[in-house]
């Protein structure tokens, strides 16, 4: 019976195909389909996990909290989810460019409180138009942010030094613009309105949501396929078509079915709106653009950097600019919450979750490897985790400490991956 | 080879403080030559590469390029001539891919934004005509050999379409299978009517490949040989300086005491 296996086993060979010689170590994607599902399973091995971890925690979460409280998975609390992240999550946006660095920020609370008090005394205090207050507030976080920049990269200070002092300096600055008052009340116009908690896409039509998702699904499609056109009349491999069905096909579900949920309360907020749309733009800045491909050759290797002629000093200044600008961003939004500014504006943990938010959805604090949208994957953790201790009356301690436990599981995530990644060869 | 050299120092000097690191240096490059570059540690070899490559400006002496004296003070200065230089530390990064390493700093646009199915297509074209042999050029480089490393830096000097590149000790850290795929691509080079720089510790490498052999010796030129017909120990003694002894130093003063 072997022998006879033996004797046939070479009739089944398949003939080497006639290409160029290629080491047999090397590791390329296979053709088709196939292929991608033996890379999918090779990058899990080599430590390159992706959103997997988030995912896996975001599923775990949710049904932890469902199970203690069926109101948490309702159309009303996923609502609020997807409301309160969009302030944070500008912030945790501002962090990617400067964990891309290899940085932090220290100061992006700070900076996010003193954005609401100078959009409160320009635009109540001192009765400026509300558009032009937000963009003057917007302008101030960048210089803020530049400033933060010029004393790393130009002076050399370690920028979590910098950024430290940034994160007190800030927060007297909001005090004293605030002095005498404690609070100031913002009016509920201009993009406060917007940004507030009853503003909703598309005036709460019920076809808000899907023109959204239809809009999203599309444009992956399309962009996918154009890609690929592009790709095969060069010459070049391209994503096989199952693949890309494959893709939209699950952002589909996805998109959808959040639509969905959405729908059965009140819509989309506008504040998620404008969150995704920033996440939009800056994945493609990132990705698509020199300035893109300066952050990232700077976060691997300055020396590299710099020998290709980029100037590093100037892609710091910028990148903390960067950080800065969606800070005060950030600040508007959770303004735009409570319609005030307040002395507790940008304190507490919010720059804890911030941060946590950027690497729990898998920027390395290591600089190089993330991308944005771990802003939005890591903001639906923490705010998941936040709104569903409201929901159990939890108190303020047990949340300090539960956040404090997930940043650590997602730090010890991410050294472990960067190691199994260099162990493989990958990093 | 073409009459005028593509490259030529003339009596380069070089001081950093009380160090004279470069003294009177002559050097020519033609296109298509490689011309190897030999030497002691601490002979100059490094700050004769740093000079052409404008990292460090000359005190004295010229640099002549293509026939007519240049200023070089900075590294745009050398890139713009069209010196493309490659250091031992290969200065790539691990975390952007094949393409993104080849064309960092000079990224093809298409419409504003990068146009990765272009520089995709022109990276395996440039791969393909070196015959360097990566596993795929999407790949990052913390995944590459230390000799593929190699090979894509050395690819990556040429995207700027160079008329000299300077190799700083391509070989020295590589294996036999990787060091003879380094020297193939420098022939390749040569092929391509570049004018190569190769500076190596490794006399087997040099032979294999130069045309011409400097020997520079405490900053100073110690002679300069065509590869055929000089043996190595010509070679290495002119490096460690075996040729400077009472014999020929009296031989010297001989010939300067009958003029």
């Amino acid at each position: 019976m072997s022998d006879k296996t033996t004797m046939h086993q070479p009739l089944d060979e398949v003939p080497p195909p006639a290409v160029a010689p290629l080491d047999p170590r090397l590791l390329i994607r296979e053709e088709g389909f196939k292929g991608y599902l033996t890379e999918f399973k090779r990058k899990l091995k080599g430590g390159e996990l992706g959103s997997l971890p988030v995912i896996l925690a975001l599923v775990i979460i949710w049904t932890i909290f469902q199970l203690k409280d069926s109101l948490f998975l309702s159309s009303a609390n996923m609502v609020n989810i997807c409301y309160f992240m969009a302030g944070t999550g500008m912030l945790a946006v501002g962090l990617v460019f400067v964990l891309l660095l290899g940085e932090i920020d220290l100061s992006v609370a700070s900076v996010s409180g003193l954005a609401s008090a100078v959009f409160a005394s320009l635009s109540v205090t001192h009765g400026l138009n509300s558009w032009l207050a937000v963009v003057l507030t917007v302008l101030t976080g960048i210089a803020i942010g530049a400033i933060h920049g010029f004393f790393f990269a130009k002076i050399g200070v370690p920028a979590f030094v910098v950024t430290l002092a940034g994160f007190l300096g800030w927060t007297g600055l909001m005090q004293w613009l605030l002095r005498g008052t404690g609070s100031l009340t913002i009016q509920d116009k201009g993009l406060l309105h917007v940004l507030g908690q009853r503003s909703f896409f598309m005036n709460q039509s019920i076809a808000g949501a899907y023109v959204l998702a239809t809009l999203g699904v599309a444009a992956l499609l399309i962009g996918s396929l154009i890609d690929q056109g592009r790709r095969r009349s060069a010459g070049v491999p391209f994503r096989p078509t199952s693949e890309i069905l494959v893709r939209t096909v699950a952002l589909a579900i996805v998109a959808y079915t959040a639509a969905y949920v959405l729908n059965k309360s009140a819509g989309v907020p506008n504040a998620l709106v404008i969150f995704l749309a920033t996440l939009v733009v800056c994945d493609f800045v990132l990705r698509r653009t020199t300035f893109g491909r300066k952050v990232f050759a700077v976060g691997g290797s300055i020396e590299a950097a710099r020998r290709a002629g980029i100037n590093v000093a100037m892609i710091r200044i910028q990148v903390f600019a960067i950080s800065g600008g969606f800070a005060a961003i950030g600040g508007l939004f959770l303004a735009g919450q409570t319609y005030t500014a307040t002395l507790q504006a940008g304190t507490g943990n919010l720059l804890m979750l911030a941060i946590a938010a950027a690497v729990i959805g898998g920027t390395s604090l290591f600089g190089g490897r993330g991308n944005v949208w771990s802003a939005l994957l890591g903001m639906l953790v923490i705010q998941s985790i936040q709104t569903g201790l409201d929901l159990l009356n939890m108190d303020q301690s047990i949340q300090y400490m539960i956040t404090g436990a997930v940043l650590l599981a997602a730090v010890v995530v991410d050294s472990v991956s960067r190691r199994t990644q260099r162990s493989s060869g990958r990093a | 080879m073409s009459a005028t050299p593509v490259l030529a120092l003339r009596g380069v000097s070089k001081r950093f403080g009380a160090v004279q690191a470069l003294t009177d240096v002559e050097l020519e490059v033609h296109a298509g030559e490689v011309v190897a570059l030999v030497g002691d540690n601490g002979a100059g070899k490094s700050t004769l590469v740093k000079t052409i490559a404008g990292v460090h400006p000359v005190d004295e002496g010229v640099i002549e390029w293509e026939g007519r004296p240049v200023h070089i003070n900075r590294p745009q200065d050398a890139q713009g001539l069209g010196i493309a230089t490659v250091y031992q530390d290969l200065a790539l990064c691990d975390n952007l891919d094949v393409v993104g390493n080849l064309y960092l700093g000079r990224e093809l646009l298409r419409y504003g934004s990068l146009d990765e199915v272009t520089m995709e297509k022109r990276s395996r074209e440039l791969l393909n005509t070196l015959s360097i042999r990566i596993p795929s050029v999407r790949i990052p480089i913390a995944s590459l050999s230390g000799g593929q490393r190699q090979v894509v830096a050395i690819a990556r000097a040429l995207i700027g379409d160079p008329k000299v590149v300077i190799l700083d000790e391509p070989t020295a850290a590589l294996g036999v299978e990787q060091t003879a795929q380094v020297l193939d691509l420098v022939e390749r080079l040569r092929e391509r009517r570049l004018g190569v720089i190769l500076i190596s510790h490794n006399m087997a490498d040099v032979t294999a490949v130069a045309d011409t052999v400097h020997v520079l010796r405490l900053g100073k030129n110690n002679g300069a040989f065509p590869v055929k017909g000089t043996t190595n120990e010509q070679i290495i003694a002119a490096i460690t300086g075996a040729t400077d002894n009472a014999v020929t130093r009296r031989l010297a003063r001989n010939a300067e005491a009958t003029q």
